[in-house]
């Protein structure tokens, strides 16, 4: 059982501390936790600053894994670089990093196991920029995969998905994380999405913490206005599912407001 | 059933990825033996007309043929061809990895100046006497070019590193560099004496013609050592093509290895620069050549790359010996009046494609 808990987490990014403070209960192997906040929240920055890449002051415990550094992945949000490589060679690329030049019969299993898990089989041996945002997108979830790690923090993975495609991949990968007993951490702006793969939700904005807990507990509608700065209600579809039902965007008054209210 | 037909496409996969790999060491392959026979050609070709036999002889047996044979073989012949290979290959590497650390399709060492930096430098060296390098009068010529390309490489590396810099803005700065030290250089000519005028200028030109076993040993050394230096991050140089963020979510430590590759470019740059002139384009287009047959997987975009800048020097040094019947030309000529029409295909093409 691998658990990870952040212990008073901020991230410097440059000099400017731009995440503070942020501390959160213990989460554990096969549990899916969204990342939640507006644009520009911190969310990526504490994502960087979890799996290492970025300074920072605070303590990001993890327990049970014996991998070392490579117990945490973060998957950035895609970047358009056109390399002269096919899918193939990229997602052996990420599976290789710090290793010897032999490819042995393991590596490639392991790889074919996962395009095909992931249902891009068929995009195998195209070069990188031949293909769309979406199969890029793909592809990072394949290369994070073939990392095998404990804790896997993806960074709006389903940001240039069409529907049919968001909602296969957050399934397959509430499946990876019960089948390989991951942490998945994943950073989204859909909250309808949030609030049905994900069993738990942490809230960032300008950099703090704003709420963490169940995500049926955090997403409410007073967060939503006080974060998102609208007015919704959260009500059961037909078939039970949670969804926001957006009535209004607030006043500017709206945040204000709260922010008085919580300051009293 | 369904499983079978999904472990037979999945195992396809790792089928077609071997097949990949053996094409791509075919290719590498395939380098080697071309450049084994533009070595022998360009041995056997030369102002002097003798029979192969002759010059097989010589190389082999070097007792069993005429001095004048042995003299030519061995002390010009030989030491041009080698020269031509090693330079070739350090040039290309130079440009290789210079395209992968600024992911810039046009960097190479001539392009961005580094070569007209060390050019410079050795320049001062042989016009003014000056060693940058205290105490290291011997080896002052290639001791300031690779002061001076350093200087161009870091340069460029720190400001390709500042936020909002774009491959353009680091093109134009090589741009910038090139005719900072062109003016540098022809300030120094206007100074030189006649005779060291006259070496400056041929050496301007890039000529394999100054080619001597110790420049050979010296440029080979350096090959030798940068070309593990390189190996031994394949994955990661790799991964940078990707982009930083995604190299670093690798667990590559991008500004580290950024900086490493680029000191080993000044030294492979600048090291072949002082020895034979300024020979542009190889590393510029040896790359290109090398990514459009086997990829940038750098196990094979390395080798690739090496072999390609060799053949296409050596071939070149083939090609400015039978211009005109007993005249030698300098090679910098003939590379760049090749390099140019294909520096423009790949402007042109650039417009169209991001990199």
């Amino acid at each position: 059982m691998v658990t990870i808990a952040l212990d008073d987490i901020g991230a410097y990014y440059g000099r400017r501390l731009t995440v503070t403070g942020v501390t959160t209960p213990r989460f554990s192997s096969g549990e899916i936790v969204a990342v939640i906040g507006p644009n520009a929240a911190g969310k990526s920055t504490l994502f960087k600053r979890m799996a290492g890449l970025l300074p920072g002051p605070g303590t990001v415990q993890v327990e049970g894994s014996g991998k070392g550094k490579r117990a945490i992945s973060y998957m950035p949000q895609d970047t358009s670089a056109n390399a002269v490589l096919t899918v193939y060679e990229s997602i052996l690329l990420a599976r290789k990093q710090g290793t010897g030049w032999s490819v042995s019969n393991g590596d490639l299993v392991l790889i074919d196991g996962v395009m095909q898990a992931i249902d891009i089989v068929d995009i195998a041996f195209r070069n990188l920029g031949e293909l769309s945002g979406g199969q890029r997108q793909l592809v990072s979830i394949a290369q994070t995969l073939v990392r095998e790690p404990d804790i896997l923090l993806m960074d709006e993975p389903t940001s240039a998905l069409d529907l049919h495609r968001q909602m296969e991949v957050l399934a397959f990968m509430q499946q990876v994380a019960r089948d390989r007993g991951m942490i998945v951490f994943i950073a989204i702006h859909d909250l309808n999405q949030a609030m049905r793969f994900a069993d738990k939700a942490i809230v960032i904005e300008h950099g703090s913490l704003k709420g963490v807990g169940p995500t049926n507990e955090v997403i409410t509608a007073q967060l939503l206005r006080d974060v998102y700065r609208i007015d919704a209600r959260i009500e059961p579809c037909s078939r039970g599912h949670l969804q926001i039902i957006v009535d209004s965007v607030a006043g500017p008054g709206a945040r204000s407001s709260s922010t008085v209210a919580r300051a009293a | 059933m369904a499983t079978a037909t999904a472990d037979a496409v999945a195992s396809e996969g790792r089928g077609l990825y071997r097949a990949l790999a053996w094409r791509r060491i075919l290719i590498i392959l395939g380098f080697t033996i071309a450049l084994a026979l533009s070595f022998t050609i360009d041995i056997a070709w030369g102002p002097a007309r003798y029979a192969v036999g002759d010059v097989i002889a010589a190389i082999f047996a070097p007792a069993s043929v005429t001095d004048q044979v042995r003299v030519v073989v061995w002390d010009i012949r030989m030491p041009m061809a080698l020269m031509a290979i090693i330079t070739g290959a350090a040039l290309s590497l130079a440009g290789a990895q210079m395209q992968t650390i600024l992911a810039n399709p046009l960097a190479s060492p001539f392009t961005l100046g580094i070569s007209a930096a060390a050019s410079f430098g050795a320049a001062l060296a042989i016009v003014m006497g000056v060693s940058i390098v205290p105490f290291a009068t011997n080896f002052m010529v290639p001791l300031n070019a690779f002061v001076m390309a350093l200087i161009a490489t870091l340069v460029i590396h720190f400001i390709s590193q500042a936020r909002g810099v774009t491959v353009q803005t680091v093109i134009l700065l090589g741009i910038a560099l090139v005719f900072t030290f062109n003016a540098l250089l022809a300030f120094l000519q206007y100074l030189a004496s006649e005779q060291a005028l006259q070496s400056v200028v041929f050496w301007t030109m890039g000529s394999l013609t100054k080619a001597t076993w110790e420049k050979i040993w010296i440029t080979l050394a350096v090959l030798v050592f940068a070309i593990p230096m390189f190996a031994r991050h394949a994955w990661a140089l790799t991964a940078i093509r990707l982009g930083e963020d995604k190299a670093a979510s690798f667990g590559v430590n991008v500004r580290a290895i950024r900086l490493e590759s680029m000191l080993i470019v000044a030294l492979l740059a600048a090291v072949p620069v002082s020895f034979v002139g300024t020979i542009g384009f190889v590393g510029l287009v040896g790359p290109h050549v090398a990514r459009m047959l086997v990829g940038e997987d750098q196990r094979f975009f390395l080798p690739t790359s090496i072999l390609a800048g060799a053949l296409l020097l050596s071939a070149t040094s083939v090609v400015s010996k039978s211009i005109l019947p007993g005249v030698v030309f300098p090679i910098g000529i003939i590379t760049a009046l090749v390099g140019v029409p294909f520096f423009f295909s790949l402007i042109l093409s650039n417009v169209r494609r991001s990199w």
